[in-house]
C-alpha cells in the first residue's frame, strides 16, 4: 500500500502542474474567483481561451483516441489532471457537459464526416455544447419525455420544452432527446439528434432558482428544423444512446461543493459556544465535526481506490458511484448545523453583517439542488440496489403500452 | 496510487474465507451461544493456531509467522464475517499488539511464543463500571509486585491465561501483566449482550503481576494499544457489515410480499443502499488506518479514530436493518440476524464508545493542525 504515483504518472503530474502554473491561478490566490471579478461575457472569453491551451499542450480528450484529436491516454490521467486542475481557479467550467458528456455521444454514433467538423472545434473550445433531455414532466423518468419530432421530407421539425439545461444560452451546438414515435412504449420510440442552437426557433430562458441565482434554462422548440442525417444511432434507438451520454454524468458531476468539515471547524474557532467558549469547543459540536470529517475522509479515500484500479488498468469497482450522495447530503448538513450554530443572527445573508459572507447560507440553498441534479438521491440509491447488489428493478406499469396511452399527471 | 491490498493478500483472504466456512459455520458459532458453559470453541481455536493466525504479525524470532500487520486484517475482516466464537481479538488485536509495542525481550520470549501456539490466551481487563476507565476512579491497585481488585466485563475473561490489567499505580496508573491461573486470581462468568463471547469478572487479591512498559504510563500505553486495536477491529466490523448485507439482500431476492420480491421496493432498495454506502465509508477508512498501521505512520491516531467510528456506524446500521429487512423472521432466535446485532454492539462498546473516540478523533485534528 502507498499513495504514489508510478513513474509515467508522475512525469504526466509534472507536466500538469507545469501547464496550470503557466495558465491560472491557484485558488485562493486572489479575493475573488475568477467567476466574480470578470463579467459573463470576459469570463467566457477566458474560458475559451484556456480550453484552447489545454488543447494545444495535450491536456484536452486526455482519453479519447488519438484519431479524434485526443490523447489516447488510460482514465487515470484524466483524474490525474482533474486532481491538479482542482487546485487552481481554471474556467474549465463552461466545457464540462460538452467535453464530459455530448462530445462523446458524437464521437459514438456520428459519421466520420461530422466529427472531422465538430470534435476539433469543441476540443479547442470554439465551440460549446449542451445537453437536452430533462423536461418539465421527465425528470428521474426521462423517456417519459413529450418533445416531439415530425418527419418533414430531409428534415424533422420538433416542437416542445427542455428544462434544467446549464449553458444553454451559451452553447453554440446541443444534443436533444425527442419522441419521434408516440405509437410505441416508451422506451422505444425515441430518437436523439444534434443541433445548432442558433436554429430559428429555439428560444431559450433562464430559470430563477429558489436560491435566487439563475444558472440553467429552458428551453422552448417552435417548429425547429433540424436535418435527418444529424439524427444520431438511428431512429427509436434515442434511449440506447442517452444511456452512452448518461454514463459519463456522474462522472462529470463531483469534486467539493462548498464548506467542509475543515472549513466549518476553523470557523467554529471564531463562534460563541453554549458554555462560555468557542462553538469549536461545544462537545455536541465536536461530536458533528468528528462525523463530518469520517465522511469527507471516506469519500476522499474511495476515490483513492478508484484511482488504484484505474492505475492498475482494472475497472472501478461500485464504490465510484457513492459519491455525489455524500457530498451533497453533507453540504446541506454542515451548512444547517452553522447556520443553527449563530442562532438568530444565523437567518442573515446581508453580506455586511453574516460571517464568512455568507457562504453557508449560499451553500444551504445550493445543497437543496445538488441532491437532485444529475440523477437524485433517490434515483442513485436505486442504481446502487440493483447495479450493485443485484436487486430487481420496481415493477414496471409503462413497459407494453403506446406512450400515447400512457397516463400522466403534472 | 496503490491503495489496495496485495493479490497475495486477497489469497490469504480468500482462503480463510474458505478455512473459516468450514470450520466456522453458524452451527459452530450456535454451540456456543447455546451452551452458556462454553467459553469458545477450543477445537476451532487449535485449527487456527495450526494455520499460524496466531502469530501471523508475531516476528519468527518470537515464534510468529513474521507477515506483517495488512496480513492481519485481512483475517480479521474474515473472523469478522464468520463471527468466529473464540478469543481472537482479545489474543491477537490487543495482548499480542501490546507486547509487540511495549514489551521486554524477556517478557515477549516468555508468552509470545506460546500465543502464536494457541496456548496463552490474552485478555484487556480495565472496565469497573459503566464509563471510560479512568485514573480519578480506578479502584484496582498495583503496589509493584501484585495487582488487587475487581475487574467488570472483562470479554473472553473466563478462557484467558493472561490478563492485561490497567490500575492505579504510584502517582498515575499503570498496564500490568497478570497470570489469570495462577494464585490470586478469581475468574467468573457473567452473562453478557454477545453470548458467542465468553465475559467474566476477575477479582484480583494480591496477585502476582508484572509491569507492562514504563511505571506511570498506563492510560497512555493503553490508548497506543486501542489505536492498534481499533484497525484491527474495523476489519472486522467490516466483515460482519458485509456478512449483513448480503443477507439481507439474498433475503430481499428470494421472500415475496404483495406479489414481488421485496427487494423491488424502493423502502428496501434505499435501505440497502444505505447500509453499501455506509460500508464504503467504513471500507476506505479502515483501508487507510491498515496503512498507518503497516507503516508505524505519524497519521495512526487520527486514522485509527476514524475507522473505528465508521465501522461501528457501519456495523450497527448493518446489523440492525437486517433485521428489518427480514421482519418477523429477523426478531427469531433460529434466523442468524441477531447473531450480528449482538457482536456489532460488543464490537462498539469494547476499547472505548464510538462517542468517546469521536472526541478523540477532533481532539487528534486540533493537534494535527496545530503542528
Amino acid at each position: 500500500m502507498d499513495f504514489n504515483d508510478t513513474p509515467e504518472e508522475a512525469a504526466f503530474r509534472q507536466r500538469a502542474q507545469a501547464f496550470l502554473a503557466a495558465h491560472a491561478q491557484p485558488k485562493g490566490s486572489q479575493t475573488e474567483s475568477l467567476q466574480k471579478r470578470l463579467s459573463d461575457k470576459e469570463y467566457m472569453l477566458a474560458a475559451k481561451a484556456y480550453q484552447k491551451a489545454k488543447a494545444e499542450n495535450g491536456f484536452a480528450g486526455i482519453t479519447w483516441p488519438k484519431e479524434q484529436g485526443g490523447q489516447g491516454l488510460a482514465p487515470i490521467f484524466s483524474v490525474i489532471f482533474g486532481q491538479e486542475e482542482a487546485k487552481y481557479d481554471a474556467p474549465a467550467g463552461p466545457f464540462t457537459i460538452g467535453l464530459g458528456m455530448c462530445v462523446p455521444t458524437v464521437i459514438a454514433f456520428a459519421t466520420d464526416a461530422q466529427k472531422e467538423r465538430h470534435v476539433g472545434p469543441a476540443l479547442r473550445g470554439e465551440e460549446i455544447w449542451c445537453q437536452l433531455f430533462s423536461e418539465p414532466s421527465a425528470g428521474s423518468d426521462v423517456a417519459g419525455l413529450k418533445t416531439k419530432a415530425v418527419r418533414d421530407g430531409d428534415d424533422w421539425v420538433i416542437n416542445g420544452q427542455k428544462v434544467w439545461t446549464s449553458g444553454a444560452h451559451y452553447s453554440d451546438w446541443g444534443i436533444v432527446l425527442v419522441r419521434t414515435n408516440a405509437d410505441k412504449a416508451k422506451h422505444k420510440g425515441l430518437s436523439m439528434f444534434f443541433i445548432d442552437m442558433k436554429s430559428p426557433g429555439i428560444d431559450v430562458r433562464p430559470i430563477h432558482q429558489m436560491s435566487g441565482g439563475s444558472n440553467f434554462n429552458e428551453v422552448y422548440f417552435t417548429d425547429v428544423r433540424v436535418p435527418h442525417s444529424q439524427m444520431l444511432g438511428g431512429e427509436g434507438n434515442g434511449w440506447s444512446v442517452a444511456l452512452v451520454t448518461l454514463m459519463n454524468e456522474r462522472l462529470a458531476v463531483g469534486g467539493s461543493p462548498g464548506p467542509d468539515y475543515k472549513e466549518i471547524f476553523e470557523w467554529a474557532k471564531t463562534m460563541p459556544g453554549q458554555n462560555g467558549g468557542t462553538l469549536a469547543e461545544d462537545q455536541s459540536f465536536r461530536q458533528k465535526v468528528a462525523d463530518w470529517f469520517v465522511r469527507a475522509e471516506g469519500y476522499k479515500l474511495a476515490k483513492f481506490r478508484t484511482m488504484t484500479a484505474l492505475s492498475k488498468g482494472q475497472t472501478p469497482g461500485p464504490e465510484s458511484s457513492i459519491g455525489k450522495i455524500i457530498t451533497a447530503n453533507q453540504l446541506q448538513d454542515i451548512t444547517h448545523h452553522a447556520m443553527e450554530a449563530m442562532d438568530h443572527f444565523g437567518i442573515i445573508t446581508d453580506t455586511a453583517y453574516a460571517p464568512s459572507e455568507g457562504v453557508f447560507q449560499q451553500s444551504h440553498m445550493w445543497a437543496a439542488g445538488l441532491r437532485i441534479a444529475g440523477g437524485t438521491d433517490e434515483i442513485l440509491k436505486n442504481i446502487i440496489a440493483e447495479r450493485i447488489l443485484g436487486l430487481p428493478g420496481d415493477v414496471r406499469v409503462d413497459k407494453d403500452v403506446a406512450f400515447k396511452d400512457l397516463p400522466s399527471g403534472r | 496510487m496503490n491503495f489496495d491490498f496485495s493479490d497475495d493478500q486477497k489469497y490469504l483472504k480468500e482462503q480463510a474465507r474458505k478455512f473459516l466456512s468450514e470450520q466456522s459455520s453458524m452451527a459452530t458459532v450456535r454451540a456456543v451461544l447455546n451452551d452458556e458453559h462454553k467459553s469458545h470453541d477450543a477445537a476451532l481455536w487449535k485449527a487456527i493456531a495450526e494455520m499460524g493466525w496466531l502469530g501471523a504479525a508475531i516476528p519468527e524470532d518470537y515464534g510468529g509467522l513474521g507477515l506483517g500487520e495488512l496480513e492481519l486484517c485481512v483475517l480479521a475482516e474474515e473472523m469478522g464475517r464468520s463471527l468466529a466464537p473464540v478469543p481472537w481479538a482479545s489474543t491477537v488485536y490487543f495482548f499480542a499488539e501490546a507486547l509487540k509495542i511495549a514489551g521486554t525481550d524477556a517478557q515477549k520470549s516468555a508468552i509470545l511464543p506460546k500465543l502464536a501456539e494457541g496456548t496463552v490466551i490474552g485478555c484487556v481487563a480495565a472496565s469497573e463500571g459503566p464509563g471510560e476507565p479512568r485514573a480519578a476512579t480506578l479502584k484496582t491497585v498495583f503496589d509493584g509486585t501484585s495487582v488487587t481488585g475487581m475487574k467488570v466485563p472483562v470479554t473472553d475473561g473466563d478462557c484467558a491465561t493472561h490478563a492485561l490489567v490497567l490500575a492505579k499505580h504510584q502517582e498515575g496508573t499503570s498496564l500490568v501483566i497478570v497470570d489469570v491461573t495462577g494464585a490470586g486470581v478469581e475468574a467468573r462468568a457473567i452473562k453478557s449482550f454477545d453470548p458467542t463471547r465468553s465475559h467474566a469478572t476477575l477479582t484480583f487479591t494480591k496477585a502476582p503481576a508484572q509491569l507492562l512498559g514504563e511505571a506511570g504510563d498506563g492510560e497512555a500505553l493503553l490508548q497506543r494499544i486501542y489505536d492498534r486495536a481499533a484497525v484491527l477491529l474495523a476489519f472486522e466490523q467490516i466483515g460482519g457489515s458485509q456478512a449483513c448485507l448480503d443477507m439481507a439482500t439474498d433475503y430481499a431476492k428470494g421472500r415475496y410480499a404483495f406479489s414481488r420480491q421485496i427487494g423491488s421496493f424502493q423502502a428496501i432498495k434505499h435501505k440497502l443502499a444505505d447500509m453499501y454506502v455506509a460500508l464504503e465509508i467504513a471500507r476506505s477508512n479502515a483501508f487507510y488506518g491498515a496503512w498507518a498501521l503497516s507503516s508505524d505512520a505519524p497519521e495512526l491516531p487520527l486514522a485509527a479514530a476514524a475507522a473505528r467510528i465508521a465501522a461501528c456506524e457501519a456495523y450497527y446500521l448493518a446489523s440492525k436493518e437486517n433485521i428489518q429487512t427480514h421482519g418477523g423472521m429477523g426478531f427469531t432466535w433460529e434466523v442468524d440476524c441477531h447473531l450480528y446485532y449482538r457482536r456489532a454492539k460488543l464490537l462498539a462498546v469494547q476499547a472505548g464508545a464510538p462517542s468517546l473516540w469521536k472526541e478523540k478523533l477532533v481532539r487528534r485534528l486540533e493537534m494535527r493542525n496545530a503542528a
